[in-house]
């Protein structure tokens, strides 16, 4: 980030909410970049940043789709980098229609199970035959659970022989279907559905257009605004079709800057806590693919260009450092011992069937749903129908104490002793009190080394989880039973230290992986393209392979800033093969030479006839650049010399989507779940393949042109602030930071005080169909009302740290009481950054009244499950009163 | 100058150039993170009733004797901007001490690539400001000092021995800046360890008795970064010689006047003010009352010869009455 030009943050609280990456950006500016922030308020990124351009949440994708317009239409797109290094030259199949067909759906919607099927969407093949191995190309994929379980690759695409039109005039290219698709998003539009001034826009495009191309880049930072919505992972789509127009992937400075990693985020998806994902990005198991064939297939085609293709030494790799022995090629290498999934098994589909006492037990790390998961209250009455509930933790959070002191308690919708959940709380080391590597945004390990020893019965996870295993081999040693093997089968044996702390190390060794036979048996492997599909290799991480190299832990390599080179390659490990910038082949022009001087990252070396420059390369060492492999011998072997996107079946960057999405090939703005504004573009509201749960408890405010929508007509967005850590676990127990944010409050403007009559620092109650909670309210200039499609629109801001209990040292109502469960069908996640709400001066009832109230809001707006579960919207008129939509 | 207040050769001494800080507002994030490892590294206590200030995104309020670096949240439009942009232009008019020479911003202080046209008036703005104490070169808090625990370190920084402190309270008045401040034992000490025993709090120390930051005295004679400069994100927080950073400070005012931000100035770098310029020195986006800093501090005991001038004569004069009395009355 501190090479770029231009930096637009948005979807992003970055200086509150990543102040320690925020230097980058403060040192990009003292070099002279612009910083651009698009947020619904002013907040602290805004200070330090030249320009706030406020919108309203949820309409990130119109003003995307308006840049993406405006650099087409006005040409200023990157020729050289478009046709050589993305898909703009490939032609989709005729049977691809478009949501300006459609008003709002692209061919292939069924709308008797509500998914897409994504055979329309597929290029169109240079012959008929292809395929030969039965790909999925053009099947349907609507039913995987998520779009992410391709990782950072595509879909199996089989050989990628298609047709292509280099002069971008055929109707049927990508680049003309993404020209018309974004043509009826301009200024206007986004004056009329974001809220954003024809000058504001301008000085916008102005900035990112100015600052790209062969001597600037641009690049955009995000969080989880983006993400946090039904159509949450087409955000970030968007913004990669607009950085690839413009040529500002793989390059200094350029990219999409995904800000996580608090505590260890991103690691926690490289080797995943997720239900949907094995280590490495490898998709988890589904029931009915029965061989490891199947399963590999299933990833890549062998036929497909890039890395993938290997994605069987990766997974046999996987198992044999999980498996030992056991894994060999009798047992199919143990695939039989994965579990399976049949659908979405994530943390709210969980919490239903929790509900619905499916679930009997539930273990809690690291996370406080009770306060910051999406709709509490369902949360925390999930958890009393489990039998058992274990919270490990630093503090005795909400989720540890809901029993006793939660808002059910106190609404009398629970009691205390009618509870069954039997609730144990194991105490936690932080991680002063442990050893280990987070791995934050930018992909990079970095070695902790302990401290302090943890006090008392704290305990690391590595300890817990090495313990849990040993005693539940243990108590199996006996077992017969065949579905006992996988346990019995692993290989959990690691040195530990007097206290019984498992060595870190040894598990960051497994992780790189080893040879297993052959002269160099034994040693660690230094990359992945060394993992075989023989068994011969294991690794517990593949892309992981090569931190712990020559045997050297080089997620500790810690050499000052100072003494190496703009890159820092030796401080920390960045995964793949410790590269810092992906696909940087793109940083040399397709002759393998830099774009520009200013710009120069990597080159293609004519002497030594190799790439070389300041990075690793993200490129076959020595595949010249005007290389033309045959293509037929798949992997990456078939990468010609000009695709950097290696990770791509073929080998270029996607401005369309052929598959992988599983809610459209082309970003779409579709408005939240709940909106007091209608889809100004299309008929169709909401995204229609949402994942939606029409329940009593979670029920969904009407939307506009609906009755009701008047009765909750603010639009209400969460977040969170820099003294404070997400649900609270980690900060409103300590004194210093709870006196520096020491109680819940809302932020809104002066005119929105002024039309509900709040008094500053006053009380406000703020009701959606969920809940009503209460909070100090913030009068400021800070959140500003915008007019949207002619009418003044006025947002809340609910910063989400606070819980109801008794132990913290600080507490309050939680947000997330607020908020829906509607999901982004991709990825699972739920739209938290927009709801719809009403708010009124003074505190909230307690007790049974509260209840009252929040039935009350219901029953005014007519709410029902039904309401706001249509996924293709009625194609009935909206009448000219606006008073109704519903039959 | 004063007979009080030490003599003007007294900094440096013992070899060691003066140390200070360099607070630039213009990059600070707001985010706290100086006011928490500062309380962490000296222990001090929280200063707290867990309710909030009233006063934008600060709870803390202010300097104190708990409190020893502190962040102001200013709210303001756009009127509010153009009136600092014009003020801090006439500082420069006025050949402002803060600025370098003309020419020397374009040599050594722009970067290449800055956009030097004057940006347009935002509509709002959010000052964020860390304050901390001033470490005068003529410091109020030392000169009336009656027991000695006030002392001047071999770096140029004032600090308080808390051991020979005996709560006088003189000091208080004695800082223009309202810095110092007694400890009282009204507010909670910190748990000393985690031990998941809530509520139990570790003794607060030094209680009754003047507390003010140290520069971290104890990490400066280790050679290390004071604790808030260290925990800076964003180097908004600089530490080093005195000297460096105000020519440092110089020239980003130079740097932020050329791309039009006329608004900047600097605090505490003159040392023709009334406390002799003081060893931290800020970047003020406005007037410094905006910030509740005094526009024109000035050490107390300045005014002290004066003042004994006046009581000299005073006095004479009512010697002179009662010896005129005397004689007037022998003459009856």
């Amino acid at each position: 980030m501190a090479n770029a030009d231009c930096i637009v943050i948005q979807g992003s609280n970055m200086a509150e909410c990543h102040p320690v990456g925020y230097q980058w950006v403060t040192e990009a500016k003292a070099r002279g970049a612009k910083v651009i922030h698009v947020d619904p308020r002013f907040t602290r990124t805004s200070a330090v940043a030249d320009k706030h351009v406020p919108i309203r949440a949820g309409s990130d994708i119109v003003l995307l789709g308006a840049l993406i317009n405006h650099v087409i239409s006005n040409d200023l797109w990157f020729k050289e980098y478009v046709l050589a290094y993305t898909n703009a030259a490939t032609l989709v199949g005729e049977d691809f229609r478009d949501t300006e067909d459609l008003d709002g759906l692209f061919s292939g919607f069924e709308p008797e199970t509500g998914h897409y099927n994504l055979a329309s969407w597929a290029y169109e093949r240079k012959s008929e035959e292809s395929d030969g191995h039965g790909h999925e190309h053009g099947a349907d994929t609507a039913a995987r659970a998520a779009g992410d379980q391709y990782g950072s690759g595509g879909p199996p695409l089989g050989r990628p022989d298609f047709e292509q039109d280099l002069t971008l005039e055929h109707p049927r290219t990508v680049f003309q279907i993404l020209k018309r698709h974004y043509s009826r998003y301009t200024p206007e539009m986004v004056r009329d559905a974001c809220g954003i001034s024809l000058e504001d826009f301008d000085y916008l495009a102005r900035a990112v257009t100015e600052n790209s191309g062969r001597e600037r880049t641009t690049c955009f930072a995000y969080a989880v605004g983006w993400t946090q919505h039904t159509v949450g992972a087409q955000y970030i789509r968007t913004a990669a079709i607009l950085q690839l127009l413009l040529g500002n992937v793989g390059r200094p400075g350029g990219g999409i800057m995904a800000l996580r990693g608090h505590a260890s985020i991103q690691g926690s998806t490289d080797i995943p806590t997720l239900f949907n994902l094995l280590p490495g990005y490898l998709p988890m198991p589904k029931a009915g693919i029965e061989t490891l064939r199947e399963y590999c297939d299933g990833i890549a085609s062998p036929e497909q260009k890039g890395y993938w293709a290997d994605a069987d030494a990766y997974t046999i790799s996987l198992l044999k450092a999980w498996w030992g022995d056991a894994a060999n090629e009798d047992s199919d290498w143990g695939y039989g011992y994965l579990p399976r999934i049949n659908g979405p098994h994530g943390t709210y589909q969980t919490v239903m069937s929790m509900l619905d006492d499916e679930v009997e037990g539930y273990f809690i790390f690291g996370q406080n749903p009770a306060v910051g998961s999406a709709n509490g209250r369902m949360q925390r009455l999930g958890m009393s129908h489990l039998k058992w509930l274990v919270v490990r933790d630093l503090n005795l959070i909400e989720s540890a104490t809901w029993w006793k002191d939660g808002p059910e308690i106190a609404s009398g919708e629970l009691r205390t002793e009618d509870i069954g959940t039997e609730v144990f709380f194991l105490p936690a080391a932080t991680h002063v009190e442990k050893a280990g590597s987070f791995t934050q945004t930018q992909r990079l390990l970095q070695w902790r080394h302990q401290a302090v020893r943890p006090p008392g019965d704290c305990q690391s996870e590595l300890q817990f989880f090495y313990e849990l295993g040993k005693r539940l081999r243990a108590k199996l040693a006996d077992s017969t039973d065949e579905r006992d093997r996988p346990l019995l089968d692993l290989t959990w044996d690691y040195p530990t230290d007097e206290q019984g702390e498992p060595d870190g190390e040894a598990v960051l060794a497994e992780i790189n992986g080893r040879h297993l036979t052959g002269p160099k048996a034994g040693q660690p492997l230094s990359s992945y393209t060394e993992m075989r599909p023989d068994g011969s290799t294991s690794g517990g991480c593949w892309i992981y392979t090569g931190v712990y190299a020559d045997g050297i832990n080089h997620a500790a390599d810690r050499k000052p800033g100072q003494e190496q080179g703009p890159v820092a390659s030796e401080w920390g490990w960045a995964w793949p093969a410790n590269r810092r910038i992906l696909y940087n082949r793109a940083s040399a022009d397709p002759e393998g030479k830099p774009w520009s001087e200013r710009k120069k990252y990597m080159w293609w070396d004519q002497e030594r006839n190799r790439w070389t420059g300041e990075d690793v390369p993200d490129f076959p060492l020595d595949r010249a650049p005007g290389s033309r492999p045959d293509i037929s011998v798949g992997g990456a072997a078939a990468l010609a010399g000009d695709d950097p996107f290696i990770m791509q079946a073929d080998g270029k960057g996607w401005l369309f989507a052929p598959k992988g999405m599983v809610d459209g090939p082309l970003p779409t703005h579709y408005e939240p779940q709940e909106s007091p504004v209608a889809n100004p573009l299309y008929r169709q509201q909401q995204n229609p393949a949402r994942l939606i749960y029409p329940r009593e408890d979670n029920l969904s405010a009407p939307s506009a042109g609906t009755r009701g929508s008047d009765i909750y007509p603010y639009v209400f967005t969460t977040y969170r602030l820099t003294e404070h850590h997400t649900a609270g676990g980690m900060s409103r127990w300590l004194p210093y930071l709870s006196e520096l944010q020491p109680e819940m409050f809302c932020e809104v403007s002066p005119e929105l005080a002024a039309e509900r009559g709040l008094e500053p620092y006053g009380w406000a109650t703020i009701v959606s169909p969920r809940a009503a909670i209460e909070a100090r309210v913030l009068v400021t200039e800070r959140v500003r009302p915008l007019v949207v499609g002619g009418r003044t629109l006025h947002q809340i801001g609910l910063p989400y740290h606070w819980g109801v209990g008794g132990d913290a040292v600080v507490s309050g109502d939680a947000a997330n009481d607020l908020l829906g469960v509607t999901l982004d069908p991709n990825v699972q996640i739920q739209e938290s950054k927009a709801g719809s709400c009403d708010i009124i001066p003074g505190r909230r009832p307690q007790g049974p009244e509260l209840l009252s109230l929040v039935a009350d809001y219901q029953a005014r707006a007519g709410v029902t499950p039904e309401t706001g579960s249509d996924k293709v919207t009625d194609p009935k008129p909206v009448l000219g009163d606006g008073s109704t939509r519903e039959g | 100058m004063n007979k009080l207040t030490e003599a003007p050769g007294h900094i440096p001494h013992t070899g060691h150039p003066r140390k200070g800080f360099f607070t630039d507002t213009s990059i600070c994030i707001g985010c706290k993170a100086c006011e928490v490892a500062c309380k962490e590294w000296n222990r001090n206590p929280h200063n707290s009733e867990y309710e909030l200030l009233e006063s934008s995104y600060d709870n803390t309020g202010a300097l104190g004797a708990d409190t020893w670096r502190h962040v102001a949240f200013i709210e303001q439009d756009r009127e509010h901007i153009e009136k600092a942009r014009d003020s801090g232009r006439a500082l420069v008019s006025l050949g402002m001490p803060g600025l370098g020479p003309p020419g020397n911003s374009d040599a050594a202080g722009k970067p290449s690539g800055v956009d030097t046209t004057p940006p347009e008036t935002p509509d709002f703005r959010w000052l964020m400001s860390s304050d901390v104490c001033k470490h005068c070169t003529n410091a109020g808090c030392l000169d009336v000092c009656p027991t000695g625990a006030l002392f001047r370190t071999e770096h140029g920084t004032v600090v308080v021995q808390d051991d020979v402190c005996n709560g006088c309270g003189t000091c208080v008045a004695g800082c223009p800046f309202g810095v110092i401040e007694r400890r009282s034992d009204g507010t909670a000490g910190v748990k000393a360890e985690r031990d998941f025993t809530p509520g139990e709090q570790a003794p607060t120390r030094n209680v009754g008795v003047a507390q003010k930051c140290t520069l971290c005295y104890d990490r400066m004679v280790d050679g290390q970064t004071p604790a808030c400069a260290q925990a800076c994100p964003t180097t908004s927080i600089k530490y080093g010689e005195r000297e460096e950073l105000v020519s440092t400070a110089r020239q980003r005012v130079a740097e932020l006047h050329a791309q039009g931000l006329t608004e900047a100035r600097l605090y505490g770098a003159n040392d023709a003010d009334g406390v002799g310029g003081t060893g931290s020195v800020f970047l003020l986006l406005d007037e410094p009352e905006v910030y509740g800093l005094p526009p024109d501090p000035r050490v107390p005991t300045a005014d002290l010869p004066r003042m004994f001038k006046r009581a000299g004569i005073a006095a004479a004069g009512m010697l002179a009455a009662t010896a005129a009395a005397f004689l007037a009355g022998g003459r009856r």
